[in-house]
């Protein structure tokens, strides 16, 4: 079985799966992962956002 | 006792060294953890983190074979192709099942599959991370 995902959507699993392991492996309470878990993944998308305008730019 | 008052205070200088003892969950929890991402965190009775690290990562690797993905050979013969063995090889089990299945060649066919490779690596780089802290739990670090 094969799948094609789009840039964006690769970009934002992979956000997923890395904050649940970050979140769960660099806290020791429950609320502390959770939210460790949310900064990762608002760090990772917005990298991706970021990092997509700036080549947006560049290619003007 | 000029001697044995230096000699104490070189022990105070002296940082100590914390040694953990060798016990069987601290051999058992990492081997385990390594062959199946999240099962270390399992057999210690942390069901809810060991079942979101074993669908993460399983889920991650997953997802690079589905996308084409390829996954590196220990003989690689090139520097990145090594490193690239280094984080397949941390996903444990799944990288020995994928070898031994044959999956994973990597016959790119579209923009995205590199995608695929970069997920494998990461799946078996993020279970290290999982392996050492099921260690920590193990030997009582963490919680």
């Amino acid at each position: 079985m094969t799948i094609q995902l789009s840039h964006f959507s690769a970009a934002v699993l992979f956000a997923v799966f890395a904050s649940v392991v970050f979140g769960i492996t660099q806290r020791n309470s429950t609320r502390e992962m959770v939210r460790y878990g949310l900064y990762c993944f608002a760090m990772f998308t917005g990298g991706v956002i970021l990092a997509g305008w700036v080549m947006w730019l560049l290619r003007r | 006792m000029a001697n044995s008052t230096t000699e104490k205070a070189k022990a105070a200088d002296t940082p100590k060294i914390e040694t953990q003892p060798i016990t069987t969950m601290s051999v058992v929890v990492p081997a385990v953890a390594w062959l199946i991402p999240g099962a270390g965190h399992l057999i210690q009775k942390r069901w809810g983190r060991g079942l979101l690290l074993m669908g993460s990562i399983c889920t991650m690797f997953a997802l690079g074979l589905a996308l084409q993905g390829r996954v590196y050979k220990p003989n690689g013969g090139d520097i990145l192709d090594m490193l690239g063995f280094v984080g397949n090889i941390g996903a444990g089990g799944l990288y020995i099942v994928t070898r031994a299945m044959d999956w994973g060649q990597g016959a790119i066919a579209h923009a995205t599959a590199d995608y695929g490779t970069k997920y494998l690596i990461v799946a078996g780089l993020l279970n290290f991370i999982a392996v050492a802290d099921a260690y920590h739990i193990a030997i009582g670090k963490k919680q």
